[in-house]
Order: C-alpha cells, then sequence, then structure tokens
C-alpha cells in the first residue's frame, strides 16, 4: 500500500508543475508582492514627506530684501556734531526712523514712481528691524554720519509674503499691516530691481525674533543650545555608558541582580521622553535648584534618555568580539581589565561610537522633555552674546525653536517651522552618515 | 590507579611537573571530570585523547584554570605544578597563566601586527627593558614558533592575513614570547590543512626541548606522532594513562582498545 501511494505521488512529470508545488509558488509570490507593496508605500510617504518639508520650508532660506541709499543726517543722529559716542547712543531706533522715510521718499521720486503713500506708509514696507540695523550700523562706525550709505533692508513679512505667493491681493482687505497701494509700490520697486529675493544667512546663523518681526527669526542662537547640550550628552553619557556596559558584559556575575538591571535598563530605553522631562524638572529644577531653560539642565535630562541607548548599543559591540580574542589575552597572561582594555573594547570601538552617535542624533531630535524643563527661552541677541553666556544661561534647542515657531500666529513663522526641520534634519542625516561611515570604515571581519 | 603507577616506573629520568590527584570539575549540575588523578613530565609532550564531550578540553584547562571564567564551572580536587597548589587562594591565576602558555582550537591571533602580537605578552608582563630586548624576545620566540623565516620581512602585517597555519604558529610564538613552563595546546592542528599540520606537529617535538607540552587531540594518529605519554579520557573519567607506543599497541582497558580500534567515539 504505502508503494503504491509512493508511485502515485512521483508519477507526473518534472517539466509540469503538479497542484501542490504551484500552490506553494503563488504564495511566495504573494508574499513577495506583499513585501514590495509595504516598501512602495513606504518609500512613497518618505517621498512625500521629503517634498512637503523642501516645497515648504525652501522659502525661509530665501528672504525679500529693500535696497536703499540711506543718508545719515547728522542733525537727526548726532546734534553736538562731536561724534561722541554716549551721545549718538541715546537716539533710539525711533530716531532713525525719519532717515527710512526720507530715504524712501527720494528712492521713490528718483526712480519716478507715482504713489499716494506717505513717506511713513511707505517705510513700513520695511521690517521693524531696519531702523536697528541702521542704528547698530551707526554706533560701530560714527564716522559714517554724514553720509549717504546704501543699505539692504529685511522686507517686511507681508511683502515677503507677497513675492513668495502667500499674501495676494484678495485677501488683504483686513489686513492692517499691508495695503494695496502699498502692494503697487513694491511691484514698481520690483521692476526698478530694489526689491529682490536673496539667500538669508541670518536664518542659520540669526536669533529667534519677535512675534512682529518673523523676517528675522533665525535657528543660530537654539543651534547653539542644542550643541551644548550634546556636550553635555558627549560627556556624560558616554564615559557613563561605556563604563557601565563593559562592567555589566565583562565584570559583573551574571545573576538575578543583573538580570534585573539588564530587564530594566531596556525597559528605560522605551519610556517616553517627555517622562524624562518630568524626572528632570523634578529633580535637577526643583531639587538640586539648577537654572530653569539651561543647556546645562537640557544636556542632564537628554543623558537620562540617552543612556540606555548606549549601553544597550556598547554591550551589544562587546558582545560581538568574538571570545577567542579574550582567550588569547587572558591565555597570555593578561588580567580581566588589561584584555578588555586592550583588545575587546578597541574592537567594539566602532559599534560604541555608532551607537553614541545615533544616541546623539535621538537626543537632539528630541522635544517633548524640553518643553517640560522650559528649553524654549526666547532669546532674541545675535551670537556672540548667547554663545558666551554658555550653559547656565536660558537658551532655546533646535526642535523646541521649531515648535515654537509652528505655535504662533503669523504664517511667516510656519514657513520658518518648516525650514527649522530642514536645519534639522540636514543634522540628522549627517549624524547618521558618519555613523554608517564609521561602521563601514572600521568593521572588522575576522 | 594501576596504570599511573605504571607510568611512573616507565620513565624515570624526567621529573614530574603537573600533579592532578582526585580532581573533579562540575558544570552547574553536571559532573563533568571525575576523579583524574594524573602526572605530567617536564620535557614530554603529553596527549589526551577520547571522544567528544569526554572532559579532556576541559581537564586541559584547569591545569592553567581558564575555566575560572566560565560561570557555572567549579574545579575540586588538588592540581599542583612544580609542587605548588595552583588552586591556593593566594594563586592569581594571571601569573599562573604566564607560566602556562596556551594554544587554542582556533588560530586566534589579535587583529594587530605580527610584532604586537608576540611582544604582547612580553610587555604586559614587563620582560623586556627596551626595544632592542623586546625585538629580541620577539625574534627568538618567532624562531621557537618555526615562523620566523615566513614573516620575518613583514612583521607590521597584521597576524590575522597569515595563513591559518601561519597563524596557529604565530599563536604558539605568541605563548611561548611569555617564557612559559607548560604550553597547553587545545586540539591546536583542527582547523589546519594536513600539511600546515604536520608543521606545528613538527613544531611541537621542537618545544620539547624546553617545555612540558599537553596537547588534546580528535587524532589518534596525531597522539601516536607526537607523543611521548597518551592518557585516553572517557565520560569523564581518566580511562588509562602511560607511554603513547604502550596504549597503542597494548591498552589494558577494553574501552580504550575499543576507542583506539574505532568501535566507540
Amino acid at each position: 500500500m504505502t508503494d503504491m501511494a509512493d508511485t502515485a505521488r512521483h508519477k507526473g512529470s518534472l517539466l509540469v508543475q503538479d497542484a501542490r508545488t504551484v500552490k506553494r509558488n503563488r504564495a511566495e509570490a504573494r508574499f513577495k508582492m506583499y513585501g514590495i507593496a509595504a516598501i512602495t508605500i513606504g518609500m512613497l510617504m518618505l517621498a512625500i514627506l521629503l517634498v512637503t518639508i523642501i516645497g515648504r520650508g525652501a522659502g525661509a532660506f530665501q528672504q525679500t530684501f529693500i535696497t536703499l541709499d540711506v543718508p545719515l543726517l547728522e542733525d537727526k543722529l548726532d546734534k553736538n556734531g562731536n561724534r561722541d559716542l554716549a551721545d549718538i547712543k541715546k537716539v533710539s531706533t525711533f530716531g532713525y526712523a525719519p532717515l527710512m522715510r526720507t530715504a524712501f521718499e527720494e528712492k521713490v521720486a528718483a526712480i519716478g514712481i507715482e504713489t499716494k503713500l506717505s513717506g511713513k506708509d511707505m517705510a513700513n514696507l520695511l521690517s521693524k528691524d531696519a531702523a536697528a540695523t541702521l542704528r547698530d550700523f551707526v554706533l560701530s562706525d560714527p564716522s559714517q554720519i554724514g553720509q549717504t550709505v546704501s543699505f539692504t533692508f529685511l522686507a517686511q513679512s507681508r511683502v515677503d509674503g507677497y513675492l513668495k505667493d502667500r499674501v495676494d491681493r484678495d485677501n488683504i482687505a483686513n489686513d492692517k499691516n499691508i495695503s494695496a497701494e502699498q502692494l503697487d509700490l513694491v511691484d514698481a520697486l520690483i521692476e526698478a530691481g530694489s526689491i529682490e529675493k536673496k539667500f538669508n544667512l541670518s536664518f542659520i546663523t540669526g536669533a529667534d525674533a519677535s512675534d512682529a518681526r518673523p523676517e528675522a527669526a533665525g535657528m543660530g542662537v537654539s543651534m547653539i543650545g542644542s550643541f551644548f547640550m550634546m556636550l553635555v550628552v558627549l560627556a556624560l553619557a558616554l564615559p557613563i555608558g561605556v563604563a557601565a556596559s563593559i562592567y555589566l558584559e565583562e565584570f559583573a556575575p551574571k545573576n538575578w541582580i543583573t538580570d534585573i538591571i539588564e530587564v530594566n535598563i531596556s525597559n528605560l530605553a522605551a519610556v517616553p521622553s517627555i517622562v524624562f522631562g518630568i524626572l528632570g524638572l523634578a529633580v535637577f529644577i526643583n531639587y538640586m535648584h539648577l537654572p530653569n531653560s539651561a543647556p546645562l539642565v537640557g544636556g542632564l535630562v537628554l543623558t537620562l534618555m540617552t543612556l540606555p541607548t548606549i549601553i544597550i548599543s556598547t554591550r551589544a559591540s562587546l558582545k560581538s568580539v568574538p571570545p577567542s580574542i579574550r582567550d588569547a589575552a587572558l591565555g597570555v597572561g593578561a588580567s580581566k581589565m588589561q584584555s578588555v582594555f586592550h583588545h575587546v573594547l578597541p574592537l567594539a570601538a566602532p559599534g560604541i561610537l555608532t551607537g553614541t552617535i545615533i544616541g546623539l542624533a535621538q537626543a537632539l531630535g528630541e522635544t517633548a522633555p524640553l518643553l517640560l524643563i522650559g528649553m524654549v527661552g526666547f532669546i532674541a541677541s545675535n551670537p556672540p552674546d548667547s554663545i558666551a553666556e554658555g550653559l547656565m544661561s536660558p537658551n532655546s534647542a533646535m526642535p523646541a525653536q521649531i515648535y515654537e515657531w509652528a505655535k504662533r500666529a503669523d504664517p511667516a513663522f510656519y514657513e520658518r517651522a518648516w525650514g527649522g526641520i530642514i536645519i534639522l534634519l540636514v543634522f540628522l542625516i549627517t549624524m547618521n552618515a558618519i555613523a554608517v561611515l564609521l561602521r563601514r570604515r572600521f568593521e572588522r571581519r575576522w | 590507579m594501576k596504570d599511573n603507577t605504571n607510568a611512573e616506573n616507565a620513565v624515570s629520568t624526567n621529573t614530574v611537573k603537573i600533579a592532578a590527584r582526585d580532581v573533579q570539575v562540575y558544570y552547574g549540575d553536571n559532573h563533568a571530570i571525575k576523579d583524574v588523578n594524573v602526572d605530567i613530565e617536564d620535557k614530554t609532550v603529553t596527549a589526551f585523547i577520547g571522544p567528544s564531550g569526554c572532559g579532556k578540553s576541559t581537564f586541559l584547562r584547569c591545569i592553567n584554570r581558564m575555566n575560572d571564567t566560565i560561570d557555572v564551572c567549579r574545579v575540586q580536587g588538588d592540581i599542583r605544578i612544580d609542587g605548588e597548589d595552583i588552586y591556593d587562594r593566594a594563586v592569581d591565576p594571571v601569573q599562573l597563566r604566564a607560566k602556562v602558555g596556551m594554544v587554542f582550537q582556533k588560530p586566534n591571533p589579535f587583529p594587530k601586527s605580527i610584532y604586537d602580537n608576540v611582544a604582547y605578552g612580553p610587555r604586559i608582563h614587563g620582560l623586556a627593558r627596551n626595544k632592542a630586548e623586546l625585538d629580541e624576545i620577539v625574534e627568538s620566540a618567532l624562531r621557537r614558533g618555526a615562523i620566523w623565516n615566513e614573516v620575518k620581512d613583514r612583521l607590521n602585517a597584521p597576524g590575522t592575513g597569515l595563513s591559518g597555519g601561519q597563524q596557529q604558529r604565530l599563536c604558539i610564538a605568541r605563548a611561548v614570547a611569555t617564557e612559559p613552563e607548560v604550553l597547553l595546546m587545545d586540539e591546536p592542528c583542527s582547523a589546519l590543512d594536513p600539511i600546515a599540520t604536520a608543521q606545528v606537529e613538527e613544531l611541537i617535538d621542537e618545544l620539547r626541548q624546553n617545555y612540558s607540552v599537553v596537547i588534546v587531540t580528535h587524532s589518534m594518529q596525531q597522539a601516536a606522532r607526537v607523543s611521548q605519554k597518551t592518557a585516553f579520557f572517557h565520560l569523564g573519567n581518566l580511562v588509562e594513562f602511560g607511554e603513547t607506543d604502550k596504549i597503542f599497541t597494548a591498552p589494558e582497558d577494553e574501552r580504550t582498545e575499543s576507542y583506539i580500534t574505532g568501535r566507540i567515539g
């Protein structure tokens, strides 16, 4: 009977697939298709995400500028005529406003544009930052008073929005920041070449700005805040994490206590970051009385968050060093510590480095814990002021700055939030690329 | 045991280097080595043979306390080298391992230069006062490892770039560089081709001039070729120990005979 069954099974030709084979092959083909479909959807989403981010954020790197020849009138800026810096400082930015008006009126007259606008309305096309820019220039070089100097000022955000198609003539009826006449003037000035869109470096290097002048806001200061936090994280999390991993992996006895520690480290890696934020608030600020909004506190909180990542990746790379290397070192009479530090650690270093960089990248993009410890400081003073203030003074961080901008009402900030995301992504991608390169470069084959 | 007395009678010229008495090894609840008594002589090659899992490697690793690195492993009994109990509380295994070198089954050079591979032991034990002395130690170790002529022009090349047989001889050179008195070899030829095996076996024969060599091997031919004494392990017991010639030609225990003739193992 078994013989008969066997012959029945092998009866068909090999050139013709039997029903079972056909079914199996179909199942396999179906499974492959599911996989390809999943990956395609993923890639599509990624593409949409990138296109959206770049499409909306790229505008933030360009800004509208107005070129003006400003006469630095002596009777307005230095009434005594002695170029005494103390006297010149007494003139506030309001004192510079008439200069702008005059400059604008002269400009319009020179080009020959017909407009009913007053000088004040014309000057409103400039950013509220323009007077401050002018004042800074005069204070830095008082000898220029009496001359006529050509400036490139930021245009106010509505003008910028008009050039970027964010503001159009149909929906400005209720907008008290801009009128149709002003837009006519803008059109005329564009034609004359006095208004143009240019790359705006100060978006990358500058400080945040108040709600009234989104055109002046930049990521620079929050980048410094993030940089300080990363320094703290690197200085604390790397040595503590690596030391803890080496002890746990190489020295600690394997018993229920170390098992519990291991489980808890894995659990910590999965704890929501906002929990670390509230822990930081309770311990570092309320109990230890460290200052609010300081990069030091942010760094400490992010250290707590990054430690499990570093410990897990370090232990994995220590584990991947073949035991034969440890045997070899012990075999020639090296102590445990010598075998670890002379042989195991150097071999695990690329993996440790990769894990650390990925941990840092994760910390760099973390927002929630920073909100709880107030790392959303509004810093409007430009570097190097904010650099000098260092670890203990209030600052912001890149993701927190993006969050702040996204919250604000003016759509001009919305664009800057997207632009900030581009900068943050560039950092993250760079860090991850470095991690991948290091791994490729130093990966060892046994 | 009767076998032991026979062995002691048979060799009178060499002194006993390693003396093991009632050695028991446990892996957790598993009794891996049972009541092993053996005397290993100086300037002799002693081979441990036996089927897989018989405990020969485990016993070998007791001699330089490499088993200490395994958490669940417990060793009882008495192992003496030159009359000193190596499991005494006062003994630091690190010092012991400088005296008892080891060569492993798989060639395991450090992923460093050939020079650094050999120089590592002398460096950490402070055997050289300066670079010239270290160079000398490295050269003599590589010569004793019978690999000097092949690598003398590329001492800075990575040790992992050598062929399997060369790597194993490099590992032997590394082991002898620390001036050990005993060399333990755990199946040193199992990962090598026949030509490399022949070279290593020749080397083992030369090493006998200076060291007490203990070699674990799966190959009975190899045991017959290189060793003067042979110990046969079976299921954690030392079944028979004696002159190699005698073990292979006229074994006393029937288990030994079965193994040698291929009926067990």
